[in-house]
């Protein structure tokens, strides 16, 4: 039974304004739903309603504008349906820009900021320890809990902006400690420590331990060698695809898993399952949804690249050039990108050849034009969702694969450190 | 079989029939359905190929992607959607999905979650009434 606080209950009459009572509304609802005792102060919101689907979505953002909504707790913004700026370039149809920027208009008339990314935690308004918040997008959910220990429960669209404005959640599932204990033990077997710490064995673990949690939290026991923050985000974004997985622990690495006992809370795992090396060249072989080793484009940045990533790539772009049939994009936000111009990280990228985009993504946004067909990727998000959403073909490889390959032309890969 | 009657639990009430479209396996609506025509083009689904309009859809819940929600709103909008959805747990993407219907277009999409013993009698293309009070009623 849903018990409101007296400033629920004046939301819900109207007396903070009609925007506040339609998202109120909706949160009480929803938390009655849930079978929620009460609800529970947020203090902070990532919204990803802000991806433009179609009218519904548009007109629900633009009812709670026209209603005046206004955020009440600092709010950022996931990506949008377009590069504000540089969408022209692209094979985005001028009809449906016209209306994915009626959509971002709305969100960033609530008092949001617009920071147009899928990776909140790379801005200032990243959450700290214990912090309660209301995040939606699945990779920048998972990465929360278990990289900062922030606390959010794995909310959808639209519910998102809701407790944004009433700054207001259920008190349920990941908000809650009793629900963020370990379920399942993964135990690394034999995986060779230099391979632990190549950029493509993250994204590899993480779609196949996805697959194998589904809603479950997972528990990873054997990294030995502190994985770098963009691996914890790679491995994140594959699990949150392959499954639902909104919380994971790594032993000795995460915050709330400084030892076993205290990664499941004392109890023990439901099932215990072992990852081999064979295991991990299965997954990296489904990752690929492609036969051929023919390359029209590279993709980079899904969750959207760090100023570390852009720092590693720069160097590996020096003195080389990509070749003249293959398009070579980076995905990142306006500030990561900003902050690389001026580290001077961004001129090797402009003489290799490489385009970047901002405030969005390829999946969001339809800005791939017809004649490309096979995509090469370092992110196990964009392999697993290309071939559904785009309809492209799509291989997957380490960054270092991804750059000798549109150099080369043409999918090359370095398999000797997968090898057996 | 004749007729089967099972009591479900009321998640969004509201009264719907239609014939069943089936499966035990879950099911992401982005990247899974298309609002445009109600297919369902997950292409790795057991459902790939299959047209949910108007019909009762029974899967036991979604999974992946935070936009689900979004894609079945968009689907009731365009009156692609399922006449209700049957699952076997409350599932909080579908039913948000429902309130936002309701609240935008008075329009919510009927849920029931039945047991997984019930749950498992439905067979695709049987004949189902469902009540506002969460009675489904199976014809074969």
């Amino acid at each position: 039974m849903l018990t409101l606080s007296q400033k629920d209950h004046e939301q819900l009459r109207g007396d903070h304004g009609p925007a506040a009572k339609m998202a109120m509304s909706i949160v009480a609802r929803m938390a009655e739903v849930a079978d929620a005792t009460e609800l529970l102060d947020i203090t902070g919101a990532h919204i990803d309603s802000t991806v433009y689907i179609g009218e519904a979505g548009l007109e629900f953002a633009e009812r709670l504008a026209s209603l005046g909504a206004k955020v009440s707790v600092p709010t950022t913004l996931n990506v949008s349906g377009l590069d504000e700026h540089h969408w022209r370039e692209w094979a985005v149809p001028s009809e449906w820009a016209r209306q994915a920027h009626r959509q971002m208009v709305a969100y960033q008339s609530m008092g949001t900021i617009p920071t147009w990314t899928c990776a909140p935690y790379q801005t200032e308004m990243r959450p700290s320890f214990g912090q309660q918040v209301a995040w939606g997008e699945s990779n920048a959910i998972v990465f929360a809990n278990s990289v900062l220990g922030a606390r959010t429960e794995r909310y959808p669209d639209l519910f998102d902006i809701c407790c944004a404005i009433t700054g207001r959640a259920p008190a349920i599932g990941l908000h809650l400690t009793e629900h963020r204990a370990g379920e399942l033990l993964f135990r690394l077997i034999d995986i060779p420590e230099h391979l632990t710490q190549s950029d493509d064995f993250y994204p590899v673990l993480g779609h196949l331990i996805g697959k194998a949690s589904l809603d479950k939290i997972p528990v990873i026991e054997g990294i030995t060698v502190q994985p770098e923050e963009d691996h914890l985000k790679a491995f994140g974004a594959a699990a949150a695809s392959s499954g639902g997985v909104a919380m994971f622990h790594m032993i000795g690495i995460t915050p709330e898993a400084p030892t076993r006992e205290q990664a499941f809370q004392g109890k023990s795992p439901v099932k215990t399952i072992h990852v081999t090396m064979d295991d991990l060249r299965e997954s990296r072989r489904a990752l690929a949804h492609t036969d051929s080793s023919k390359l029209d484009m590279v993709v980079l940045g899904s969750p959207h690249f760090s100023l570390a990533e852009y720092k590693r790539l720069a160097p590996m772009l020096e003195g080389k050039r990509k070749h003249p049939g293959v398009k070579f994009l980076v995905t990142s936000s306006r500030a990561m990108t900003q902050l690389a111009d001026r580290a001077g990280f961004l001129k090797p990228l402009q003489s290799f050849g490489a385009q970047i985009t901002v405030d969005t993504c390829i999946l969001t946004s339809p800005m791939l034009p017809e004649e490309i067909q096979n995509l090469m990727t370092n992110s196990a998000k964009f392999a697993y969702y290309a071939p559904g959403l785009l309809g492209k073909k799509i291989a997957f490889g380490s960054l270092e694969d991804c750059v000798h390959s549109a150099v080369a032309g043409e999918i090359v890969r370095d398999e000797a450190r997968w090898a057996k | 079989m004749g007729k089967v009657t099972l009591q479900g639990k009321v998640i969004i009430p509201g009264a719907a029939q239609g014939k069943a479209l089936v499966s035990n396996e879950p099911l992401s609506f982005w990247g899974g359905y298309n609002w445009k025509t109600g297919e369902i083009i997950d292409r790795r689904h057991m459902l790939s190929g299959a047209v949910a309009k108007d019909k009762i859809l029974a899967v036991p819940f979604t999974r992946g992607s935070s936009t689900t929600t979004a894609v079945l709103l968009e689907a009731i909008r365009a009156k692609t959607a399922p006449a209700a959805i049957l699952t076997t747990d409350t599932d909080f993407f579908f039913a948000l999905a429902s309130v936002v219907a309701d609240e935008l277009y008075a329009s919510p999409l009927p849920l029931v979650a039945l047991a997984p013993e019930d749950f498992s009698r439905l067979k695709t293309d049987d004949a189902i009434q469902i009540t506002t009070a969460g009675i489904v009623t199976i014809t074969r």
